[in-house]
């Protein structure tokens, strides 16, 4: 390290000061393992001295049953994850489509602002259960579109209902882009949608993106309503499993299954968030 | 094309709510101006600028670039926009694309410039200005007075008819002026046609052939640079004169 190497001595103050926030840093990192190591260890035992725990472990917690279900649940989980692939692209696209119809402004577009802003409204509203029981019991009872199965209209059902809340991100990201970005491009001579397409949305996406995250998260444990529509899915398969059985683990499984499809976004968006954090508030203590 | 004016002003007049702004603007300018506005904040200065360049509409009078009549609701705009280039007191640079991308992105999207040939352009400009290193950095690693070199260089890449500059300098740091200020001398001797509100007094006395006092929303007084400053006529002029010059 030659950099390091032509730095001056450190002063006996410095030193100091370092050997204590050193011994300081010690005892903070052991006081919080042994507390972490203490409540678990008491959760542990409080709940396998509860009365009813060997029946409760044994109807939700018994491993040959969660290998019995595996096959099916894991090719269930498959499932939700192609749905979850298509929806998050269909609701990227619809949702930007609404937010930037929401903020045109003049006459002309009045009725396209009434319809995305009616669209958000009603959509935000109604229960995701509800729009997938109409979605997918009710669009092909029109016999309009040609046959899809019911895994087409639980992907669109999601797009709908989860395009309508994400569409409120990106405007609140096209509002957060300060209003001068716009005179600037606008002076050089960019027509409106230039001005929204280089300059407005790349900076709003960036100033969403941990609430876009966020929104993902909840996403990738909703595809598992889709079940309601008989699609075989995570969640339908362990409904399968422990109706044969009469045994409630393949529903913890699957559910296991779920945390970990959430896990690596979850971590994702932690640690995104917190750069953008370190970068707002550079050389601050607190 | 015949020696007419570049801009010409007609009465123009622009309110916000009930409050006067413009109250009936006449001004010219011809090819190779360079015009300072000088005036107390809240005098018009950066919303005459703003009317210029059709950020905001004006509630009465004209404006015309050149032959055209650009207060004509039926004139588009964009391309009325594109012949004018604008920089603004924050800099308003692009703070997610590279100093190359701020500059060429007019000439690219509307002039239609393939990006070789209007990074060449651009690269030639920031090398002029010092800034030719800097064409790969994202602006927020420049300094106050860099920034506002790149402001310039990207609302002159387009070869505009006409400059407005809204108080350039006014959001830098004292040690930062000089070097932006040099580069707006540059472009005057080169006859770039140029709009500028200034409270810089001794620039505007150096480098403008004409000095524009507004005060209230209208032209106090106005004439060649050192008149004005050395004799002023009005006594408004006078008085304000001396508020940022020192009584003499």
């Amino acid at each position: 390290m030659p950099a390091a190497s032509r730095r001056p001595p450190v002063s006996a103050v410095e030193l100091d000061r370092r050997a204590y926030r050193r011994q300081q840093n010690t005892r903070s990192v052991l006081v919080s393992l042994i507390s972490t190591i203490v409540f678990a260890v008491v959760v542990w035992l409080t709940v396998i001295n509860t009365p009813g725990w060997s029946r409760v472990q044994q109807s939700f917690f018994d491993i040959e049953t969660a290998i019995e279900a595996w096959p099916r649940v894991i090719a269930g989980l498959w499932v939700n994850v192609q749905v979850l692939f298509f929806a998050v692209i269909g609701v990227l696209v619809l949702s930007v489509l609404i937010a930037t119809v929401r903020t045109l402004r003049g006459p002309v577009w009045f009725p396209l602002r009434a319809l995305a802003a009616a669209y958000t409204d009603l959509f935000r509203g109604i229960p995701l259960i509800i729009v997938l029981f109409l979605v997918g019991f009710g669009l092909p009872g029109l016999e309009l579109f040609p046959r899809n199965s019911a895994q087409f209209w639980g992907t669109i059902a999601l797009i709908l209902t989860y395009s309508a809340y994400v569409s409120e991100v990106f405007r609140a990201g096209i509002e957060a882009v300060h209003p001068s970005q716009r005179l600037a491009a606008r002076s050089l001579g960019l027509n409106h949608g230039q001005t929204m397409r280089i300059v407005v949305l790349p900076q709003a996406v960036r100033k969403v993106t941990p609430a876009l995250m966020n929104d993902f998260v909840a996403m990738q444990k909703d595809v598992g309503l889709i079940s309601v529509l008989g699609v075989v899915d995570a969640v339908r398969a362990a409904q399968i499993e422990t109706a044969a059985n009469f045994n409630f683990t393949p529903y913890v499984l699957a559910g296991l299954l779920f945390v970990l499809l959430a896990l690596p976004m979850i971590r994702l968006t932690d640690w995104y968030t917190a750069r953008l954090r370190a970068r707002e508030q550079i050389g601050t203590l607190v | 094309m015949t020696a007419g004016p570049v801009l010409r002003l007609d009465g123009v007049r622009k309110r916000f709510g009930d409050t006067e702004v413009l109250g009936g603007v006449d001004l010219t300018v011809g090819e190779h101006d360079v015009v300072a506005l000088i005036g107390a904040s809240g005098s018009g200065k950066s919303t005459l600028l703003r009317c210029i360049t059709l950020l905001e509409r004006i509630d009465d009078g004209q404006i015309w670039l050149r032959e055209t009549d650009i207060s004509d609701p039926r004139v588009p705009a964009d391309r009325i926009r594109a012949r004018i280039g604008t920089v603004f007191q924050q800099f308003n640079l692009f703070p997610h694309i590279r100093v190359i991308d701020n500059v060429t992105l007019a000439s690219r999207k509307v002039l239609k410039v393939p990006r070789a040939a209007a990074e060449a352009r651009a690269l030639e400009l920031l090398d002029r200005v010092g800034l030719a290193d800097k064409a790969r950095e994202y602006p927020d690693r420049l300094s106050g007075g860099q920034q506002q070199r790149v402001a310039i260089v990207r609302a002159i890449a387009t070869n505009p008819e006409l400059l407005l500059l809204d108080e350039i300098t006014s959001a830098l740091d004292p040690e930062l002026v000089a070097e932006v200020l040099d580069l707006v001398r540059d472009l005057s001797t080169e006859g770039t046609t140029i709009v500028m509100a200034t409270h810089e007094m001794a620039f505007a006395r150096d480098v403008a052939d004409r000095v524009v006092f507004l005060d209230g929303g209208v032209i106090v007084e106005e004439g060649p640079a050192a008149e004005v400053f050395q004799r002023p006529r009005e006594e408004r002029t006078r008085a304000f004169l001396s508020r940022f010059l020192g009584p003499s």
